[in-house]
């Protein structure tokens, strides 16, 4: 299992601020996690349907949406960040 | 000679300049980020991603430290609900010149804008609330430091 963890509108639109989702495929990328996650439908199409409105994380470390999840703990998904 | 701080409650600026002054630099920079009470604005709340958000401010300040001969540095962000007037965030640097401070401070802010795991929601007078959009200025000024 992969823990998948949700901020800010991502968060609001699944539901949930952290669960669990079966491992993608040998070579998924985080593009093919919000792909799947998409067609989940309801708050989850609202949230992933349009991945340029996304960023990730993967273990706590902040990549682009095409790097593969390889053998990753955790997996965060966001919007662009505001703080400061 | 660096603190790192990520909390709720607020902050006394008077102290945290008072250290870095300590510091035996000649040159204290700062900046405060206080909330702007814009538009019938009665809020904003701050959520971050608690199990990042200290070791990547770590990574930013890692890089002011490694382009400027700084002796302290300073950074701390709240979270959770401000209202207007509220202290946000302080970013703090400490060096024998000004020219170190001043530009690392203003390094640090840009970075913190657009590299750190925080989200503002903004709470109005009238009921209504919107996630902050990020502005793409923002990146473009923290990405305007180079390498």
């Amino acid at each position: 299992m992969l823990t998948v963890v949700y901020f800010a509108w991502v968060r609001e639109a699944v539901g949930c601020d952290e669960e669990q989702v079966d491992r993608p495929a040998a070579g998924a990328s985080v593009a093919d996690l919000v792909t799947m996650l998409a067609t989940r439908g309801g708050g989850y199409a609202d949230a992933f349907a349009d991945a340029s409105r996304l960023r990730a994380a993967i273990d706590q470390r902040f990549v682009p949406l095409d790097t593969a999840i390889g053998d990753a703990r955790e997996v965060a998904l966001f919007p662009p960040v505001t703080g400061g | 000679m660096r603190r790192i701080a990520v909390q709720a409650g607020d902050f006394d600026v008077a102290a945290e300049l008072a250290a870095l002054e300590a510091l035996g630099g000649g040159g204290v920079a700062s900046f405060t980020g206080i909330v702007r009470g814009d538009g019938g604005l009665i809020a904003l709340e701050l959520e971050h991603y608690p199990a990042m958000t200290q070791a990547q401010i770590g990574r930013i300040v890692d890089a002011a430290m490694t382009r400027w001969p700084l002796l302290g540095v300073h950074v701390i962000h709240r979270v959770g609900r401000l209202e207007p007037g509220a202290r946000i965030v302080f970013v703090g640097t400490a060096s024998r010149h000004r020219t170190a401070a001043l530009e690392s401070c203003a390094f640090l802010i840009d970075w913190l804008k657009a590299d750190a795991p925080f989200w503002k929601k903004e709470h109005f007078a009238d009921g209504a609330s919107h996630w902050v959009a990020a502005r793409a200025e923002d990146d473009s000024k923290a990405r305007g430091w180079g390498g």
